[in-house]
């Protein structure tokens, strides 16, 4: 197999989690992409369609897999909204459909390097699936880590992903807070942007760790919410967004000045990006 | 020594703010109680202690549109310091909630007779409205929403070939 083959990969199961945002639980038809770590994307193909990166929201405690749903197999899981072609065709995959995978892809969030440290997750939008995997892997050894505080921001209460499981996480002892930037009636959470819940939460900013993930606006706005607060530019690790199109770092598409988002990223330390993703047309 | 009642994080530091003594008073509401409406007097600001306030608005055909909620630490109220002092929007505890209330008129006249206590007052709060615009205009950005070019792409681009793959979306944000 060559890093630009697809390896075929069956859907077997596909949960809604919005109306526009869906989670595909994948098994290899044949030969399995190498083990993954949490942060890290693959290249999904949609046959016939296109192919996008995709974070992967599956638990890494498996070598990347979490056992299927008859517990057969392994299992890659995919959180993915519909915004283009590709992805609603993706989205629309049904179980017994085959896609093609490729990767896993790019640097991870070095949750283990984060032992001893308060965890400050920080998620905006679709943003909280490529964290999904830090909150399960500091559940899955929740004795390395201090505070657990994870912080969403959503658009409307509606948009909110994998509200059951946060609930659950509440329950595991992370401390959950989330926003919405427009609340209905029955909302009785905060409403408000995520940086307003970085300023409120409880944590140590000089042992902390920090992991963001949203649209990059959001980034940079909550990574100076971080720097305020006292947390060093080194402990902010957020997870960049550019045009990937190889995932190998061959192309260039993904190129953001001496680096390639794709290989050097996705996720990369605050300390390394400030000054370059300020930068138009970088 | 600061007094207990001024130990808030918004005040720490304050030079001369010995002075807000007497100004101020610890209170509680209730889950759903309101401290003010819009078009009241702005008479008083509080230093929510703990517990969680949303500041609504009234909306016609709907139920009161919740615009932001404060919470542990924060601010509730700016309206006391600028004519005519009329509150631009509503508030009421959505949880039980411990605040600082301080006598607006007496705090405006504190600080017009100390400018040192004035002028770093006004600073503070100015931290706050500068830290809730922004926060304001990126919601107006409404950076989660699906992009409506990448949500319904023209048949025709207006100019150049249509990209090779797809716009990469999925849960890259």
């Amino acid at each position: 197999m060559t890093a630009m083959l697809p390896a075929p990969y069956r859907v077997i199961d596909r949960h809604e989690e919005t109306y526009d945002t869906v989670t595909l639980r994948l098994e290899p038809v044949g030969a399995a992409i190498p083990d993954f770590r949490p942060g890290q994307f693959t290249m999904l193909y949609a046959f016939g369609v296109g192919e996008v990166p995709i974070s992967i929201s599956g638990d890494g405690s498996g070598g990347g897999r979490t056992a299927g749903g008859d517990g057969a197999g392994p299992v890659l899981v995919q959180t993915l909204r519909a915004v283009g072609a590709v992805t609603r065709a993706l989205c629309d995959a049904r179980p017994g459909m085959t896609v093609g995978v490729r990767g896993p892809y790019g640097s991870d969030w070095d949750v283990a390097g984060a032992a001893g440290q308060d965890l400050v997750i920080v998620a905006g939008g679709i943003g909280l699936a490529p964290l999904r995997p830090v909150v399960l892997a500091a559940l899955a050894d929740r004795d390395r880590y201090r505070r657990v505080v994870l912080l969403v921001g959503a658009r409307t209460p509606r948009d909110l992903l994998f509200p059951a499981e946060i609930a659950a996480w509440r329950e595991r002892g992370i401390e959950v807070a989330v926003t919405v930037d427009q609340a209905d009636a029955g909302w009785t959470g905060d409403v408000g942007l995520v940086t307003a819940l970085v300023d409120r939460a409880v944590y140590d900013p000089a042992r902390c760790a920090a992991f963001v993930c949203g649209p990059e606006v959001m980034m940079r706005f909550t990574a100076r919410s971080l720097l305020r607060r006292g947390v060093p530019a080194h402990r902010i690790r957020v997870s960049l967004e550019r045009d990937m199109k190889c995932g190998v770092g061959l192309c260039g598409h993904c190129q953001l000045g001496p680096l390639l988002v794709c290989r050097d990223g996705p996720v990369v330390r605050y300390d390394g990006v400030a000054d370059l993703i300020v930068v138009k047309e970088l | 020594m600061t007094p207990p009642l001024l130990e808030h994080p918004f005040l720490a530091g304050l030079p001369h703010a010995a002075e807000l003594t007497g100004r101020a008073r610890l209170v509680e509401f209730p889950r759903a109680g309101r401290l003010f409406d819009e078009g009241a007097r702005a008479d008083r600001f509080w230093l929510i202690q703990t517990g969680k306030v949303a500041l609504d608005l009234h909306v016609p055909g709907r139920a009161d549109v919740v615009i932001e909620t404060l919470g542990d630490g924060d601010v509730v109220g700016w309206s006391w310091l600028f004519p005519p002092y009329a509150w631009h929007f509503g508030a009421r505890a959505v949880a039980d909630t411990t605040a600082v209330e301080f006598d607006a008129a007496a705090v405006r006249a504190v600080c017009d007779a100390d400018p040192v206590l004035g002028q770093a007052l006004l600073r503070r709060f100015l931290g706050v409205m500068c830290d809730r615009l922004q926060a304001a205009r990126i919601r107006l950005l409404d950076l989660y929403a699906r992009d409506p070019y990448l949500e319904t792409p023209p048949a025709t681009p207006p100019s150049g070939p249509p990209p090779a793959t797809a716009p990469a979306a999925g849960s890259r944000p």
